[in-house]
C-alpha cells in the first residue's frame, strides 16, 4: 500500500478534472458581462388601487438583530395599514448563503413580494434574479442587492449623506483639527465600505483638511473585538482626537470603553447609533451628536413600496410616484432608488425624544 | 498514550505543567516589551488595566473549561451559555432595577448551573461524547436565548449604574472584574490542586479505566465539572453584561473555540490528565494580548488575523517541542513519539 | 456491534421519509417539488463535499475544523486571481492544489508533530480566514462569466438536479470506494479502533493521516469552487461558521467521535436529513429559533439513541466509559 502515491494522484485527478471542465481559457478580459437588463415590464399605473391581502415576506440580514427587529415594527405596521399579510423570517446569522435559501422558498411560496436587506449585494443576485422571474417583486432596504436583481431599493439615506454628516459631526467635536480613525463592523460589511470610501473623499476636501485619518479598525459587529479595537486605537495613535463608529455595535461599545477610561472628554466619539443605546452616554458627555434614521420608517416604506410594485402603482422606472401611508409621497430616483430623507442627528437637547 | 510508570508520569507532567506556565509568562514578556518599547502607553496603568480586563471574561471561562478538558472532555456549549446567562441577568436587571447586584450576579450563575446540569446528565448518566453533546446543546442553548430574546437589546440605559459601575469599578487601582477573575481562578486551582475530588478529575482524563477500579466515581465527578464550568459560563455572562453594557441574543457568538484555544496554549492536554487552571487563564490574557499588541503595533488590519493564527499555532508547537524534549530528558533516554 | 450502527443508519432513513412526508403534508406537497428539491440541493452542497472526506478523518479519530476556512481561502484567491487576469481553467486548479497545501499543513502539524489536531485546527481556522482576508481584504469579486456561475444556478439539464449534487454523488462513489472497500479503507478504520494496534500491525499510520488531511483540504477547496460560482460572489468571509455543520452532520450521521465506527452512507444521510429538516421548517414558516433548537437536539438524540440502546441490550455489564 503507498498512500503517499495515492494522495497525489487523488489531487492532481481532483485538480485535473476541474482544469477539464472548462474547454477554453476564460479569463476577465475574455469574458464578456452578458447578463441582460432586467428592464422593468409593463406600464405603471399611478392610479391602481394598493391590492388587499398581498403576501409580503420581510427577510432581515438576520433575525434577533435588534436594528432589524426596529425596522420589522415599522414594516408590520405599514402591512396593517394596506391590508397586507407580512411574514418576517430570515436566518439567525448574516451571511449569504443563508439568505437565499430563504429567497428561493418565498419564491417557492408564491409571495407577491419580497423586502430584504441583503448580506451580500452578488451573493444574492442569482437567486433574487429566479424570484423575479417567478413573479414576486423585489424590494431591498437598508443594504442594497445588485441593481439588476430587484426593483426597488428604499435607501435610508444617500450614501453621501450618511458620509458626510458623520464627518460633520466629527469636526465639530474635533473641532476640525487632529487625528481620527474610523470602527467599522466587519471587513466585508457592504454598507460601511461605502459610507467609508466616500468619508474618505469628503476629507480630503479643503474644508477639512485639519482632519487626518491615520487608521480604519475592524470590530467584527462584536462587544469584545470593537472594545479591544478602540484600546488598540487610542494606544496606537497617541494624538487621536476622535473615532467615528459607523455601526450601532461598534459605536456603543466604544462609548461604553470611553466613558470608564482615562481617554473620555479627550476623544471624541461619533457614528451611527440608536438613541436607546446611545442615551447614557450622550448624557455623561462622551458623545456629543450621532445620528441615524428610525429604522422602523425605513421597514414601513419599504413595504409600500412593495405593495405598490405588487399592485402595479409603480415598476421601478424612474420619476414614478407613489404614496406611503403616514410618510407621505415619494419618487423614484435612478435605478429604482427611494430615498427615506435624512439621517436624524441625534444630541443631549433631542435625544430623549426619540425611543428605539 | 505514554507507556511511564504512573507516578513517574505524574511527577513528569507536573514538571512539564510548571515549565509551561513559566514559558507562557516569558511569552508574555516577549510581546509585552517590545510592543511596550514601540508604544509606551501600552503598559501605563490604563494599559495594564485594559489587557487585565479584555482577557478576564476569557479567562474565567477557560478556568471552568481546564476542570472539563482535565477529565478528558469537552464543553462546547459555553458561549451559549455566557449568551443565555448574559441576556437573562440583563432582563432580570432591566425588569426589576432594584435587584441587589449580587442577587442579580447569583441569577447568571443560576442560568449557567441549569446548563451545566444538562450536559453533565448527558455525559456522566447518558455516557455518550462530551464534544457532540456540547456541541449539540451549542445549538440548543442559542436557540433559547434567541427565542427569549426576540431580537431586543437591553442597553446601558436600562440597567443600574451600579452593574454598570461593577464592569468598570477599581478597588485599590485594580478593576473590580479582574478581582472576580482572580478570585474564580484561585478558587478552580485550589480546588484542583488541594481536593481530593479535584485530584480525581485529573486520575479520570489519564485513565478512565483505571479511575473506575481506583474506586473514583467518575460520573459524578464528570457531572460535577460540568456543572462548574457551567455555573463559570453564568457567572461569565453576568460579567459580560456588567462590562459591555448593551445585550443581545448574539453575545458571546464563536468564544467557545477562543476559550478552547486559550485552555490549549495554557498546557492544559487536550486529551486530558494535565493542566493548571492558572496555565490557562495566563493562555487566555497570552492570546488577548497578542490581539491587542497587533493594533497597538499598527499591523494592518487584515494581516491580524493571520498573525494571531499563526502565532497560535507557533504557540502549541513550541511548547509541544519543549515538553517532548523535557519529557525525554526527564526519563534520561529517548523514546519514539507519540 | 456493526449490528447497532446499522440501526443507526436505518433510523437516519426513517427520519428522513418521515421528514419527507410530514414535510409533504405540511407543505400542502411544496417539499417534493422539483424545484424545490433543485434548492434543497443546492444548500447542502458544500456541506456535503467537505462532508465525505471529513467523515475519514473523524473515523480515522482526528478532526479538521479548518474546513470552512480552507472554503473562505479558496474563495478569496479564485477572486484575486480572476482580477488578476488569469483563466479560470488555471485558476481552478491551482486553488484545489491550494487547498491540498492547507490540509498538508494541518496533517504535518497532527502527524510530525503529534499535536491534538483539534488545537491544530483551532489554530489554522483562525490563520487560514486571517489569510483570506490578506488576499482580498474588504473587496468582492463578482463578474464570473455566466458559462460557469450557471453551475449554479440551473438543474443538471432535463432533471431537477443541481450540477453541485452530481460532483457530489460521483465523488461520494469513489469515496465509498476508499472507506468501505480499499485496504486503505480497512487501514482507515483500523487506525480509528486502536491506533497503537494499527502501527504494530504494520500501517503507515502518520502517512495514512496525512493523507486524510491533505483530501479534506483539497475537498474544501472544491466546496470553495462550488461557493464561490453558486453565488457568484467571492469574499474573504464567505461560509464563516461552516465547520460547525459540516461536523454536526458527519456526527448525525453515527460517525463516533474517537473514531473507529461511521459509514459514509449514514453521513450522507445526516446531511440530507439536516438539510431536509431545515428546508421544511423554512418552508413551514417555522421559526429560527426553532430550527437552531431542532439542530442541537437531533445532535444529542444521534449521540443518545444508539448509547441507551447499547445500554439496554448490555444492560448489566457496563463496561465502556465515556
Amino acid at each position: 500500500m503507498t498512500p503517499r502515491p495515492a494522495v497525489t494522484t487523488l489531487v492532481l485527478l481532483l485538480s485535473g478534472a476541474v482544469a477539464l471542465a472548462g474547454c477554453s481559457g476564460t479569463s476577465k478580459n475574455s469574458a464578456q458581462s452578458n447578463a441582460p437588463a432586467a428592464g422593468s415590464t409593463g406600464a405603471a399605473d399611478p392610479n391602481a388601487k394598493i391590492k388587499e391581502g398581498l403576501k409580503i415576506t420581510f427577510l432581515p440580514k438576520a433575525v434577533n438583530n435588534p436594528y432589524f427587529t426596529v425596522a420589522q415594527k415599522g414594516s408590520d405596521e405599514a402591512a396593517s395599514a394596506i391590508k397586507a399579510e407580512l411574514k418576517a423570517t430570515g436566518p439567525s446569522e448574516a451571511s449569504a448563503s443563508s439568505q437565499v435559501t430563504y429567497i428561493n422558498t418565498a419564491a417557492q411560496q408564491k409571495q407577491n413580494a419580497l423586502v430584504l436587506s441583503a448580506n451580500d449585494a452578488n451573493a444574492v443576485a442569482p437567486a433574487l434574479k429566479t424570484a423575479r422571474s417567478q413573479g414576486v417583486k423585489v424590494v431591498t432596504f437598508d443594504s442594497d442587492a445588485a441593481p439588476d436583481a430587484r426593483d426597488v431599493f428604499v435607501n435610508q439615506a444617500t450614501t453621501q449623506e450618511i458620509a458626510t454628516i458623520q464627518v460633520k459631526m466629527i469636526a465639530d467635536a474635533t473641532g476640525g483639527q487632529g487625528e481620527i480613525a474610523i470602527l467599522s463592523a466587519t471587513p466585508n460589511a457592504t454598507n460601511q465600505n461605502a459610507w467609508i470610501e466616500i468619508m474618505k473623499t469628503e476629507l480630503a476636501k479643503p474644508a477639512n483638511a485639519g482632519l487626518k485619518l491615520v487608521e480604519t479598525a475592524y470590530g467584527n459587529d462584536d462587544d469584545q473585538t470593537s472594545f479591544q479595537k478602540t484600546q488598540g486605537l487610542l494606544q496606537a495613535h497617541p494624538n487621536l482626537k476622535g473615532i467615528i463608529s459607523p455601526t450601532t455595535v461598534g459605536v456603543a461599545a466604544a462609548a461604553r470603553y470611553l466613558s470608564s477610561s482615562e481617554y473620555k472628554g479627550k476623544v471624541a466619539l461619533t457614528g451611527l447609533g440608536t438613541p436607546n443605546q446611545m442615551r447614557d452616554y450622550v448624557k455623561d458627555g462622551t458623545v456629543k451628536s450621532f445620528a441615524l434614521w428610525d429604522p422602523s420608517k425605513l421597514g414601513y416604506l419599504a413595504v409600500y413600496a412593495a405593495g405598490a410594485l405588487a399592485s402595479g402603482q409603480i415598476t421601478g422606472a424612474e420619476g414614478e410616484k407613489f404614496k406611503a401611508g403616514d410618510l407621505g409621497d415619494y419618487t423614484l430616483g435612478a435605478k429604482g432608488e427611494l430615498v427615506l430623507g435624512p439621517p436624524t442627528e441625534f444630541t443631549a437637547s433631542n435625544i430623549d425624544q426619540f425611543n428605539f | 498514550m505514554t507507556t511511564v510508570a504512573p507516578s513517574r508520569a505524574r511527577r513528569i507532567a507536573d514538571l512539564v505543567g510548571r515549565a509551561r506556565e513559566l514559558g507562557i509568562v516569558v511569552a508574555l514578556a516577549l510581546v509585552i516589551i517590545p510592543t511596550a518599547f514601540v508604544n509606551p502607553r501600552f503598559v501605563e496603568a490604563q494599559g495594564i488595566r485594559d489587557l487585565l480586563l479584555n482577557a478576564s471574561v476569557v479567562a474565567v471561562l477557560a478556568a471552568g473549561q481546564t476542570l472539563v478538558v482535565v477529565t478528558r472532555n469537552v464543553d462546547l456549549s459555553v458561549g451559549s451559555t455566557l449568551g443565555l446567562s448574559a441576556f437573562l441577568t440583563a432582563q432580570t436587571f432591566a425588569d426589576h432595577p432594584d435587584t441587589p447586584i449580587v442577587l442579580g450576579l447569583l441569577v447568571g450563575v443560576g442560568v449557567g448551573l441549569v446548563c451545566g446540569v444538562v450536559n453533565g446528565l448527558l455525559v456522566a448518566v447518558g455516557r455518550v461524547p462530551s464534544l457532540v453533546v456540547t456541541l449539540g446543546t451549542l445549538y440548543v442553548f442559542r436557540g433559547v436565548d434567541f427565542a427569549l430574546a426576540q431580537g431586543t437589546q437591553i442597553n446601558a440605559s436600562n440597567l443600574p449604574d451600579e452593574l454598570l459601575d461593577l464592569g468598570n469599578g477599581r478597588l485599590f487601582g485594580v478593576p473590580v472584574l479582574v478581582l472576580i477573575t482572580l478570585a474564580v481562578v484561585a478558587a478552580a486551582a485550589l480546588y484542583l490542586r488541594s481536593y481530593r475530588s479535584g485530584r480525581d478529575l485529573y486520575a479520570i482524563g489519564s485513565n478512565p479505566e483505571a479511575a473506575v477500579l481506583a474506586g473514583i466515581p467518575v460520573p459524578r465527578r464528570v457531572f460535577t465539572a460540568f456543572l462548574l464550568s457551567g455555573a463559570v459560563a453564568g457567572l461569565a455572562g453576568a460579567l459580560w453584561v456588567a462590562r459591555y453594557g448593551t445585550v443581545d441574543a448574539a453575545a458571546g457568538t464563536g468564544l467557545e473555540l477562543q476559550v478552547v484555544a486559550a485552555v490549549v496554549v495554557g498546557g492544559v492536554a487536550i486529551f486530558g490528565g494535565s493542566g493548571t487552571v492558572v496555565g490557562a487563564a495566563l493562555g487566555a490574557l497570552l492570546l488577548g494580548t497578542i490581539a491587542s499588541c497587533l493594533v497597538v503595533l499598527r499591523i494592518p488590519a487584515f494581516w491580524q488575523q493571520a498573525i494571531s493564527g499563526a502565532l497560535l499555532i507557533g504557540a502549541i508547537t513550541v511548547d509541544r517541542l519543549l515538553a517532548l524534549r523535557l519529557a525525554r530528558e526527564l526519563r534520561g533516554r529517548s523514546d519514539h513519539d507519540a | 456491534m456493526l449490528e447497532r450502527f446499522a440501526r443507526w443508519e436505518t433510523a437516519l432513513v426513517a427520519l428522513l421519509v418521515l421528514v419527507a412526508v410530514v414535510g409533504q403534508i405540511r407543505t400542502g406537497g411544496a417539499f417534493l417539488d422539483g424545484g424545490n428539491l433543485f434548492y434543497l440541493g443546492l444548500d447542502i452542497g458544500e456541506v456535503a463535499l467537505i462532508a465525505l472526506p471529513l467523515t475519514l478523518v473523524v473515523v480515522s479519530g482526528e478532526i479538521d475544523l479548518s474546513v470552512a476556512s480552507v472554503l473562505g481561502l479558496s474563495s478569496a484567491v479564485i477572486g484575486e486571481l480572476w482580477d488578476a487576469g488569469w483563466t479560470l481553467e488555471a485558476i481552478l486548479p491551482t486553488v484545489i492544489v491550494l487547498g491540498a497545501v492547507c490540509g498538508a499543513v494541518n496533517g504535518l502539524l497532527v502527524t510530525r508533530l503529534g499535536l491534538p489536531s483539534l488545537a491544530v485546527t483551532i489554530g489554522t481556522l483562525a490563520l487560514y480566514r486571517g489569510l483570506a482576508l490578506v488576499v482580498l481584504g474588504d473587496r468582492a469579486v463578482a463578474d464570473f462569466p455566466s458559462s460557469f456561475t450557471d453551475f449554479g444556478t440551473t438543474p443538471v439539464p432535463g432533471t431537477w438536479l443541481p450540477w453541485p449534487i452530481l460532483l457530489c454523488a460521483v465523488l461520494a462513489v469513489a469515496f465509498a470506494v476508499i472507506l468501505h472497500s480499499s485496504s486503505f479503507g480497512r487501514s482507515v478504520y483500523a487506525i480509528g479502533s486502536n491506533e497503537e494496534g494499527a502501527r504494530f500491525s504494520g500501517i503507515r499510520v502518520k502517512r495514512v493521516k496525512l493523507t486524510l488531511f491533505v483530501l479534506t483540504g483539497a475537498m474544501s477547496a472544491l466546496a470553495g469552487i462550488v461557493y464561490t460560482f453558486r453565488f457568484s460572489s467571492a469574499r474573504a468571509d464567505n461560509g464563516v461558521g461552516l465547520e460547525l455543520a459540516v461536523v454536526a452532520a458527519v456526527l448525525l450521521g453515527g460517525v463516533s467521535i474517537f473514531g473507529g465506527r461511521g459509514t459514509l452512507g449514514g453521513v450522507l444521510a445526516g446531511v440530507l436529513l439536516l438539510g431536509g429538516l431545515r428546508n421544511v421548517l423554512i418552508l413551514d414558516d417555522v421559526s429560527t429559533e426553532i430550527l437552531t433548537v431542532v439542530t442541537g437536539l437531533l445532535l444529542l438524540v444521534s449521540v443518545l439513541a444508539p448509547a441507551l440502546t447499547a445500554r439496554v441490550r448490555t444492560s448489566s455489564t457496563g463496561r465502556r466509559s465515556p
